[in-house]
């Protein structure tokens, strides 16, 4: 409990917590203090000074900003008194001296602070016959962002964010007094991760995006909330739209998992849905061609092929890839579907980049995002997370800037945080398991001393394609070992890899954490009836099924592994030697262009439903648009073709397939659409009520050692790349990286490379030319490519690299 | 009283080569020093409160209390302030060009009071002499084991660092001065939390001095508390260098006890008003200060206590001196422009209040000001300075932006007729012959001008008062 202090705020007497600050205290006591640069998630500046009010001190009253003065017992407040309000509507007036008053044809009017604390607090006329500040406008300032300097009103939130929060520093004040401006520094663009927060928090319209602006009026859009869809941790977002048509998605300020802040990613990459290359019909192959047909004639031809196949060869004939970028509600109907309908545990959503699905959905130390906060320290042995899990980023950087969590970062090469790490050890590729010993044997004394801490969290993922995913487990395991409380935060790709799993997508897993085996089982058969009870092939076995025949019918969901998959080639010689190949997808992609069947589904913000996070967080997400053409949600397409097979599902209605859920499946006991609306908008970690049944213990395990001289490769993802949803979101995609190789400077020397001059990369898996960058932040001894990018080849997993400078 | 002379002393007995460090030597320097390194924080703390030396960077804040709410948080930090930009204010140049070493002893009384082992001297940027002396005499300081490692054969350590400022009057005020230092905009903080004391450079616990109050400390040591205490006028101990400038016959700076009058300092230390015109209006203490005028104020003693009880500030000791031919709408737009120029731009009504401020009066200098600019320009002022009083309520972070109200007092105080008499005639009053006369501005290159006796009594030189003298 904190302590309280009683003040007086306008002669009303009050308890409030000790060390807050007056505006927060007044403003929880329903006293509004109008301000313009202070921001709850920032540290204030006191700089608008529109937050003035009246202390009462030893020399008399002083006006002091109640964004940077704190509470204390005793303290007495005015905030509307005659001085109060003087200074008010002088800061007011000040403000709008210069200000362009373009609000017609501004974005944030009608929604703007500067508006809306003119009306309320300002003295209503201006006196100001002097001839206006006139700046250029507006300037881009990134890719995204654009900046009119004559609205700006100088708050110092874009920069504060930029700096405090985000960690890229890229815009700044210049000059000073009266023509003190914003801007980036010369040849440096405002190329941040997160720059669309600045467009959300600047107070008025300096700041507007690129793909929002003169779209609409903020009062004639309709405002939904639901969760960020790019990556696991599935930010709070709130998704404004007119005509069913999203314009735009801005940030909810929650404690759970985002602070308000979004990756540019999750604000602005939602143009895809609207992308004219959107399947709206049906497909089939007819004589090497696809050809749009009806629902239910193609419904028919899956359902016969499938029949067929069945009376063939059973259950083992099928394999099912996909389901991690739905609902629950779809990942369950697909689970079903695989057991009940094809009869098979062939089915996994990940796709040979992943974890253990046991160690993903079966640690009972699963960690919170909040547990970032609390931590003494964090440990990450994971992919960058400014490059993959954007959102943990901004959270771990805090937790090490703000609030002083000790960090420690494991990886191939400098990562983002690395600026805030107490403790960073750059490894060669391949090398986790020697390295993991070397700390467990007492190397790095600095590092087991951090890791033997109170309460850790432990960040685990694969950091690259030549980690052993296993190996994710045996950090686990070691620091488990040491600390005194230990959270266990597993990693994958795929926004809703956890809620799949959680709903059986794996070949070992059943609905709400159970395995695969004779009592789970049983369980189930009461409401499902009987299916196999043996666990069945991950995605690699379901591929090197089809390869040699053992499986003939793949369905794929959502999934396109010829592009997602380290070892591309795998999945493209897998389907060309499938025998039936059924694809329910949003687009043609590189794997389903010579599908049998293609079925238009639904994507995000086209259906309703629950999802889980990273931590187990189950939120609602909502439907904004009815989707093209005769596009349907996964699930209705399931049942419908189960129901012509002849072993239907008997899922009518998404809403009570999560009702089916929560009666099912053990962890979602008690989650019901109902819960999630009203009580608990930010989402509730599972189990509630239920218990999950597996409880997966990583244990230390030894690893194939691989330091070896020469280089190695690095191969990782990166925010932007040619992901099929990123291909068809134009303003993203455009800032995918390419086909790059960073090479250390002593390397590169080495090699002949020159920086923008293509290099010859070649791997067991793969080779192609990729432009060299070379920078420090790459090792010497490790070339670090980014995976799947527009242009690109894929390299594989396999480390051992040769890199030679192209002639010519 | 007796008239001394302690900070400028040196530089009067040897005008050639005082900065030197053999005559630095050869008359008692680094005796003190070489004293306060065997005495503790405390005896050196309680002297220095018991001397009663204020700072002399302006706001005339007890050094020794200042010293004792050094937050405990180790290593501290000393910044010398040598930003100097006030204008009119131009006497510390002197004290590093012609007495370094003075001020390098201070330097390491301070730290050894402090218990800083890394001293920073931030000298203005357009004072490339002064900063060629300090550093001569830093060198020399550290050549003599004076500064470096276990100075004097002790061991207390002690580095300086010079930094030369980037040219924003800004960076004078202490805190904007710590974050020019670490490389940041030369913004001032938020005090509180950001008191030097507390949460200084890198947020360590800072002392901030002024060059003129540590070049003080030999002398306090060296005559004892209580002797140097004496030379004073009631509150007001030691001496303190004013520079006087403007329309006088003898522009300079002069080293003083307090307690003579305006009178006495105008007229007779400063020789007076130049071609025996008649005194306008003075700034008693650099151009933040709010103005004098003869008909109230020059009878006035020159203390702490009755130029703030007369609503003004002895602040840095600029002296700013305007005769008859001063147009005083002019002056004030001048030095409005200066704020509005030099504002960081950080808070609002700085930033936007001084500039219209200055739009207003050039309106009205140049012959188009209105009945209602006055009054406007008067309620512009009340949003940077709620109640135009002094000291000012300030909207702002820092006293920048009220400092340029300053002048605005003064029209409307004193001169409210001369405003309106511009809006009338649609032009100034005064012609344009009042520009180039009206020039208030201290031209840095003009030929030093000693720091000369006191002169304490009546008529010895002086003129009569209130009338130009026959030359
Ligand atoms: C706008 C402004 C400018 C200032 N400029 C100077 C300066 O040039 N030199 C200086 O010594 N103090 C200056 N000060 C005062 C300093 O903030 C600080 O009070 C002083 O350096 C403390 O030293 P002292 O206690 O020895 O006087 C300025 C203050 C303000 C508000
Ligand atoms: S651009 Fe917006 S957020 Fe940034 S300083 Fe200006 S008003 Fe504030
Ligand atoms: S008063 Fe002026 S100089 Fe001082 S902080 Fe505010 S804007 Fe900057
Ligand atoms: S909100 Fe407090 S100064 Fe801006």
């Amino acid at each position: 409990m904190t302590e309280s202090v009683r003040m007086t705020i306008d002669g009303q007497e009050h308890d409030v917590p000790a060390g807050e600050l007056i505006i927060q205290a007044a403003q929880d006591k329903g006293t509004y203090i109008p301000r313009f640069c202070w921001h709850e998630r920032m540290n204030p500046v006191g700089m608008c000074r529109m937050c003035l009010v009246e202390v009462e001190s030893p020399r008399g009253p002083m006006l002091v900003t109640a964004c940077t003065d704190t509470v204390a017992d005793g303290m007495s407040v005015d905030t509307k008194g005659p001085t109060v309000k003087k200074a008010q509507e002088a800061i007011l007036e000040f403000l709008l001296a210069n200000h362009p008053l373009d609000c017609p044809v501004c974005d944030k009017g009608g929604e703007c602070p500067l508006q809306d604390q003119a009306m309320s607090h300002g003295p209503g006329d201006s006196r100001f016959v002097e001839i206006k500040r006139n700046y250029e406008k507006p300037i881009p300032i990134s890719d995204l962002v654009l900046l009119d300097r004559e609205r700006c009103i100088l708050c110092a939130r874009c920069t504060r964010f930029s700096d405090e929060i985000s960690g890229d520093p890229l815009i700044e004040f210049q000059e000073r007094g009266n023509v003190t401006e914003i801007n980036t520094f010369p040849d440096l663009p405002f190329s941040s991760y997160f720059s669309g927060n600045t467009v959300q928090i600047c107070p008025v319209g300096a700041l507007t995006a690129k793909p929002y602006r003169f779209r609409a009026r903020p009062w004639d859009l309709s405002r939904v909330e639901s969760s960020g869809m790019f990556d696991t941790s599935h930010p709070r977002i709130s998704i404004h739209s007119s005509q069913n048509q999203i314009l735009r998605i801005v940030g909810v300020d929650n404690d759970a998992t985002n602070h308000g802040w979004l990756s540019d990613k999750d604000r602005f990459g939602f143009e895809y849905l609207g992308s004219e290359d959107r399947l709206t019909t049906p497909l089939v192959k007819r004589g090497g061609e696809l050809v749009a047909v009806g629902w239910a004639e193609a419904l028919d031809i899956v359902a016969n092929r499938i029949d067929l196949i069945w009376e063939e060869d059973g259950g083992s004939a099928f394999g099912v890839i996909g389901g991690a970028r739905g609902t629950n509600e779809d990942a369950y109907a697909l689970s079903k579907f695989a057991r009940v309908t094809l009869g098979t545990n062939n089915v996994d959503c990940r796709m040979d980049d992943a974890l253990s699905s046991h160690f993903l959905a079966g640690s009972v130390d699963r960690a919170l995002i909040s547990d970032l906060d609390t931590a003494d320290t964090i440990l990450i042995w994971a992919a960058d997370l400014k490059e993959e899990h954007p959102n943990l980023y901004l959270r771990a950087r805090r937790a090490a800037q703000e609030l002083g969590v000790k960090l420690i970062i494991v990886h191939p090469r400098a990562t983002g945080l690395d600026d805030r790490a107490t403790h960073k050890l750059h490894y060669r590729p391949g090398g986790g398991f020697a390295l993991l010993d070397e700390i467990a044997e007492g190397v790095h004394p600095e590092i087991a001393s951090a890791l033997a801490a109170q309460k850790v969290v432990v960040i685990v993922g694969q950091t690259s394609f030549a980690d052993d995913p296993k190996l994710a487990e045996s950090v686990a395991a070691l620091v488990r070992s040491k600390a005194g409380t230990v959270r266990i935060m597993p990693l994958a790709r795929r926004a809703n890899t956890f809620g799949a799993l959680d709903m059986g997508l794996g070949p070992d897993l059943l609905p709400g954490r159970v395995s695969v085996g004779a009592i789970g089982c049983a369980s189930l058969a009461e409401s499902w009836g009987e299916f196999p009870t043996s666990p069945g092939k991950d995605t690699r076995s379901i591929l090197e099924g089809l390869d040699d025949g053992e499986i003939r019918c793949l369905l794929l969901v959502g999934a396109d592994p010829v592009n997602d998959l380290p070892i591309g080639a795998i999945a493209r010689d897998a389907l060309e030697a499938a025998e039936y190949v059924v694809s329910i997808d949003l687009f043609l992609n590189d794997s389903n262009a010579d599908a049998d069947v293609i079925l238009p589904a639904l994507g995000f913000a086209e259906k309703e439903g629950l999802v889980t996070n990273v931590e187990g967080r189950v939120q609602k997400v909502n439907a904004i648009s009815p989707g093209p053409g005769q596009a349907r949600a996964d699930w209705s397409i399931l049942a419908d073709i189960a129901d012509r097979v002849g072993r239907p599902l008997g899922l009518a209605l998404a809403e009570t397939i999560a009702k089916e859920i929560a009666e099912v499946a053990p962890a979602y006991e008690g989650v019901t659409w109902d819960l999630l609306e009203w009580d608990e908008r930010d989402g509730v970690v599972v189990p509630i009520q239920g218990s999950q049944q597996i409880n997966h213990i990583p244990v230390s395990l030894a690893g194939p050692r691989a330091p070896r001289a020469g280089l190695t490769l690095h191969v990782a993802r990166t925010l932007y790349d040619d992901g099929v949803l990123m291909r068809h979101s134009p303003s993203l995609h455009r800032l995918a990286p390419g086909p790059l190789v960073h090479l250390n400077p002593e390397d590169a020397r080495r090699l002949g490379a020159q920086g923008g001059r293509p290099m010859r990369v070649v791997t067991k898996h793969g080779e192609g030319d990729f432009a060299a960058v070379i920078d420090e932040d790459t090792p010497e001894g490790v070339v670090f490519v980014p995976f799947n990018q527009p242009g690109g080849v894929s390299l594989g997993t396999d480390p051992v690299v040769r890199v030679t400078a192209v002639s010519g | 009283m007796s008239a001394a002379l302690i900070v400028t002393r040196r530089m009067i007995d040897h005008p050639a080569d005082s900065h030197r460090i053999d005559v630095y030597e050869d008359t008692g320097g680094y005796v003190q020093a070489r004293r306060a390194v065997g005495m503790t924080r405390d005896e050196l703390v309680d002297t220095v409160k018991a001397s009663g030396l204020l700072g002399r960077g302006g706001a005339a804040f007890s050094a020794g209390l200042k010293w004792s709410f050094l937050a405990p948080a180790r290593p501290a930090y000393l910044v010398i302030n040598a930003d100097e930009s006030e204008p009119g204010t131009f006497k510390d140049r002197q004290l590093l060009e012609r007495d370094p070493h003075q001020m390098v002893e201070g330097i390491i009384i301070t730290a050894i009071a402090n218990e800083v082992h890394h001293a920073f001297i931030y000298i203005r940027g357009e004072y490339p002499k002064s900063a060629r002396r300090v550093q001569a005499a830093v060198d020399e300081a550290y050549a003599c084991g004076y500064l470096g490692s276990g100075i004097f054969g002790s061991d207390h350590d002690l580095e300086v660092t010079i930094h030369l400022g980037g040219g924003a009057y800004i960076c004078g005020e202490e805190t904007a001065l710590i974050n020019s230092l670490e490389g940041k905009r030369g913004e001032p903080r938020l005090k509180p939390p950001y008191f030097p004391a507390a949460k200084g450079l890198y947020m360590l616990p800072t002392i901030v001095n002024n060059v003129e109050t540590v070049s003080n400390l030999p002398h306090i040591l060296d005559m004892g508390a209580e002797e140097y205490g004496k030379v004073a006028h009631e509150t007001d101990t030691g001496t303190f260098l004013f520079s006087v400038s403007g329309h006088v016959n003898g522009p300079g700076n002069y080293e003083l006890a307090h307690g003579i009058t305006w009178r006495e300092l105008i007229y007779e230390v400063a020789g007076g008003i130049r071609d025996d015109r008649k005194l306008k209006a003075w700034i008693p203490g650099g151009a933040s200060a709010p103005w004098f005028v003869p008909a109230q104020h020059l009878d006035l003693e020159i203390t702490k206590e009755a130029t703030e009880g007369a609503g003004s500030m002895l602040g840095s000791g600029a002296v700013i001196v305007m005769d008859e031919t001063t147009c005083t709408v002019r002056a004030a737009e001048r030095l409005v422009r200066f704020f509005a120029h030099e504002s960081c731009g950080q808070c609002t009504p700085c930033r936007e209040g001084t500039t219209w401020m200055e739009m207003i009066l050039r309106r009205i200098e140049e012959g188009q000001g209105r009945e209602v600019d006055l009054d406007l320009l008067l309620d512009v002022s009340d949003g940077i300075s709620i109640g135009l009083a002094w000291p000012p309520k300030m909207t702002t972070i820092c006293p920048l932006g009220p400092s340029a109200v300053s002048p605005v007092i003064a029209l409307r105080d004193y001169f409210r007729d001369e405003v309106m008499e511009h809006v009338r005639l649609g032009r100034c009053p005064l012609g344009t012959a009042a520009r180039g006369a009206s020039n208030s501005e201290t031209d840095i290159d003009r030929p030093e001008v000693l720091a000369v006796e006191t002169r304490r009594e009546r008529g010895s030189g002086g003129r009569p008062p209130g009338e130009g003298s026959p030359a």
